[in-house]
């Protein structure tokens, strides 16, 4: 075995994260660690990594007992991790990046050399000598994969490595990583992608509650048995039915915003459209000006040019956030601590942000009023929380993502803009949220979801449209697209077929 | 071994006990203070905790000094609280007292005894007018508003010093860098007789109950405090900054200008080079040890009045040296900015052996 864990424990304060965790990762086998957000698999991979000591169990290397220190000592065993979230420098090249995390013996021209080689072998497009800053993002991961294999490893981690990608860069990175497993590095693959895991993976541990709750070959398993390991039932089916599409509700026209900050990405003549009882969804890789297209729909940027942006007919393209929802425009932002809610103040404060019944004449505020919203949206909408006066960031993601989405479409919107619905959301309360969205949908609401899963944005959407390079594409019924479709449009190649989707 | 451990969630308990331990660990070093310079430590902290508030009269200088520190330190905590950084409040002091004193020299022989009003009046404005440079430059140009509000301080100095040495200077008081004394009619009322004490106590205590409710009971209070804790939040909201940036500065001068003009309307009289007192910079550590809250405002500003008078009386009856005033605000300061780390942090004895003999 080149890697074993005998009965790893690590309890924080509050949580017990690894309760006698078991795995064996052979030579040359893609080994997947399957389970939901909190349930253990980044403190195990922190532990594998060196960066996290376990208070009890064993690791063994190649047979070896050995205690890993720190990543340093993780790295000379021969284990590499790639993080989820990228840690490169932008103002520095790619070459330069991947010097920084090798040690200095080598010159600088070698190590470009030797990217060249590297990225050759594993079909890992990268320029060395680009500055990340201009980089996509999917070029950004080869980067990091590309620094962790300079080391030869021996074993390489992978935290949600596609959450980030095209379905066909997806495609690109399993021959790699297939290519990489035949030559006898082990791969940890850790991911909640269900169909993934059965595609890619030899063996796969599945983590609920901080223990092993299977061991299984995910190619013989269906998403539902895996799913039934991962969150302990099958996620509830969706009763999607056709859309009746009434009147325009959100009218976005010729919409271009040059970039505010040097690294974002500048809106070009979006042009599209919501209508009341229909979904559509925004498909497209992070970093293609999907942030910045829902700051100008929120009202959080302001700046876009006149009339470019209407909501029944009206121009709303510089009217503040207050005054869009006075005209019944809510928006869920995808950063849910700091932007969709304060951490410090409580749940029941936290409604004030968007909702403003409480607020009596004068600007007093009715306590009991505010604290009885509060108490409504919990019991509304499922939230596990200690009662009204709970911290926003006492709540675990999900349940503060479904008091946030309640406290927005218990608003009664006209137009309800979502970011990211269900991002770090467990199965049961992304499913419940999904039914949310529908409902609303079926009330009359013109609903707009942008999301990085196209999973998602299939199964709720009755439109969707494609966001590349701060470009927007016609709209297809998502009844008459295919992923692959849709996938390429993801990577800006539209044109050519934009006559015949126009529907 | 000692070793600090996060807390699950930050105490509740802790944020109120965390000012009283740092107030006795200020107590134990300023013991030592007074042993290693060879003083009896007993009589030096009964200076400090005890003459301040053995008699009528002693209570009456206290809260003669913890009024301004209390007016200011309220309007600093809504700015702190939205995070504007004004640390220019002993600015917008000096020219709240200014403004107040260019009214209070208009007063004549036979004006009312109402005048004191239009004189504060003058006051907050003057302090707002300060305070509103900052706002202004901040606004329009993003200039930081530390950096400004805390060098227009010294400009307000240099400003006080040029109309008592200039302009203002009274032609009858040998030459002597000072306005003339006002007429009675600009002061404040006294509360009791003989006593210094004057309304503008009770003004205070008034207006901790005005920040309560701005900050606890109104929108614009709430729409505040969202713009300090999460600005990215408040944007969503829609919660405007620069509405926050104007209201939160230009009340902050207002309540500084306003213990300016009660400081030349009250116990001085007159204007003189020494209406800065530091009362201004004072008033910081009595908001953070208040916890930007009315309430403990109104403790903190009490202590930070016993130790400046502790310091004076310390100077006269055990021949210590003044600054000592500082060296205890100091001393509060530091040890509260420790003490707040048990907020977040609990204090674990790691036990080295197990089943160690006893």
């Amino acid at each position: 075995m080149r890697l074993e864990l005998v009965d790893i424990s690590k309890q924080y304060p509050a949580v017990k994260a690894n309760d006698r965790v078991s795995l064996q990762v052979a030579p040359g086998q893609i080994h997947a660690v399957l389970g939901e957000n909190g349930a253990g698999k980044s403190t195990l991979m922190k532990i594998i990594y060196g960066a996290v000591r376990p208070d009890e169990g064993e690791i063994r290397w190649n047979g070896e007992p050995v205690q890993i220190a720190s990543p340093a000592a993780a790295r000379a065993l021969g284990i590499s991790m790639v993080y989820q979230h990228f840690s490169l420098f932008d103002t520095l090249t790619a070459a330069e990046n991947v010097w920084l995390g090798l040690d200095k013996s080598l010159p600088l021209a070698e190590v470009t050399k030797r990217i060249r080689e590297v990225a050759g072998v594993y079909g890992l497009e990268v320029d060395p000598l680009r500055p990340v800053h201009t980089l996509s993002v999917g070029e950004r991961q080869r980067v990091e994969i590309v620094r962790a294999l300079m080391t030869n490893p021996k074993l390489l981690i992978l935290d949600e490595p596609t959450s980030v990608l095209t379905p066909q860069a997806v495609q690109t990175l399993f021959v790699t990583l297939r290519k990489l497993a035949s030559e006898g590095c082990s791969i940890l693959y850790i991911s909640h992608k269900l169909d993934e895991i059965r595609s890619l993976c030899h063996h796969c541990t599945v983590l609920r509650g901080g223990k092993v709750t299977g061991e299984v070959d995910p190619t013989l398993e269906t998403n539902a048995s895996l799913s039934r390991l991962m969150i302990g039932a099958e996620p509830p089916q969706l009763q999607h039915r056709e859309a009746r599409a009434g009147a325009v509700v959100l009218e976005v026209r010729s919409l271009s915003l040059p970039k505010e900050d040097p690294f974002g990405t500048s809106l070009e003549a979006i042009s599209f459209e919501v209508r009341a009882g229909e979904v559509v969804g925004i498909a497209g890789v992070s970093g293609n000006g999907q942030q910045e297209l829902m700051r100008a729909l929120s009202g959080e940027d302001v700046r876009a040019p006149k009339g470019s942006i209407r909501l029944f007919d009206q121009d709303i393209a510089r009217d503040t956030p207050r005054r869009r929802r006075r005209g019944g425009l809510h928006f869920v932002p995808e950063e849910r601590l700091g932007r969709g809610a304060v951490p410090t103040l409580s749940l029941a404060q936290n409604t004030l942000l968007t909702r403003t019944r409480a607020v009596g004449r004068g600007g007093w505020l009715r306590i009991g009023d505010i604290d009885a919203l509060a108490e409504a949206l919990i019991r509304r909408f499922f939230v596990r929380a200690g009662g009204p006066g709970s911290a926003a960031k006492s709540l675990s993601g999900g349940n503060l993502q479904k008091f946030i989405v309640g406290r927005e479409i218990d608003a009664d919107p006209k137009l309800l803009i979502v970011s990211q619905p269900t991002w770090g959301v467990d199965v049961g309360a992304a499913a419940q949220i999904r039914g949310e969205l529908l409902a609303l949908r079926d009330n009359g609401c013109a609903v707009l979801v942008v999301s990085e899963e196209l999973d998602e944005l299939f199964e709720i959407c009755d439109r969707l449209v494609v966001i590349a390079q701060g470009r927007v594409s016609p709209s297809v019924r998502t009844a008459e697209a295919t992923i692959e479709q849709i996938g390429e449009w993801m990577s800006g190649l539209w044109r050519k077929d934009t006559s015949d989707a126009q529907a | 071994m000692l070793r600090l451990e996060q807390r699950p969630e930050p105490s509740k308990a802790m944020s109120i006990a965390s000012p009283l331990l740092a107030l006795a660990i200020t107590v134990v070093i300023g013991t030592i203070l007074f042993v290693l310079l060879g003083k009896d430590p007993l009589r030096g902290l009964a200076v400090f905790f005890v003459e301040p508030v053995k008699s009528a009269y002693a209570l009456s200088e206290l809260a003669m000094k913890a009024t301004p520190l209390l007016l200011v330190a309220l309007g600093l905590a809504v700015c702190f609280r939205s995070n504007v950084w004004n640390i220019g409040a002993e600015g917008q002091f000096v020219v709240g007292a200014i403004a107040a004193s260019g009214i209070a020299m208009l007063a004549t022989k036979d004006t009312g005894n109402w005048f004191f009003l239009p004189v504060l009046a003058g006051g907050i404005l003057g302090g707002m007018a300060w305070a509103a440079i900052v706002a202004l430059l901040r606004d329009r140009f993003n200039a930081n508003e530390i950096l400004v509000s805390l060098m227009l301080v010294y400009v307000a100095e240099q400003l006080l010093n040029y109309l008592v040495y200039g302009p203002w200077k009274d032609p009858l008081g040998y030459n002597f860098p000072q306005t003339i004394t006002f007429y009675k009619s600009t002061q404040v009322p006294r509360l009791f007789g003989s006593f210094r004490v004057n309304l503008g106590a009770i003004a205070g205590l008034l207006a901790v109950g005005a920040f309560w409710l701005l900050l606890f009971r109104t929108y614009a209070g709430f729409q505040l405090q969202v713009g300090g804790l999460a600005p990215a939040a408040a944007r969503y909201a829609g919660f405007s900054s620069r509405k926050a940036l104007w209201s939160t500065l230009l009340l902050s001068g207002g309540m500084a200008g306003l213990a300016g003009g009660l400081e030349v309307a009250g116990p001085l009289g007159q204007l003189t080079p020494h209406v800065p007192a530091g009362y201004g910079f004072a008033a910081i550590i009595v908001a953070f040890v208040g916890r930007l809250h009315p309430v403990g405002i109104v403790f903190s500003a009490i202590l930070m009045s016993m130790f400046y008078i502790g310091g004076e009386l310390a100077q006269s009856r055990l021949g210590l040296p003044k600054s000592l005033t500082g060296v205890f605000q100091g001393l509060l300061l530091f040890t509260l900015l420790a003490c707040d780390t048990l907020i977040a942090y609990r204090v674990r004895w790691k036990t080295a052996v197990k089943g160690a003999s006893t």
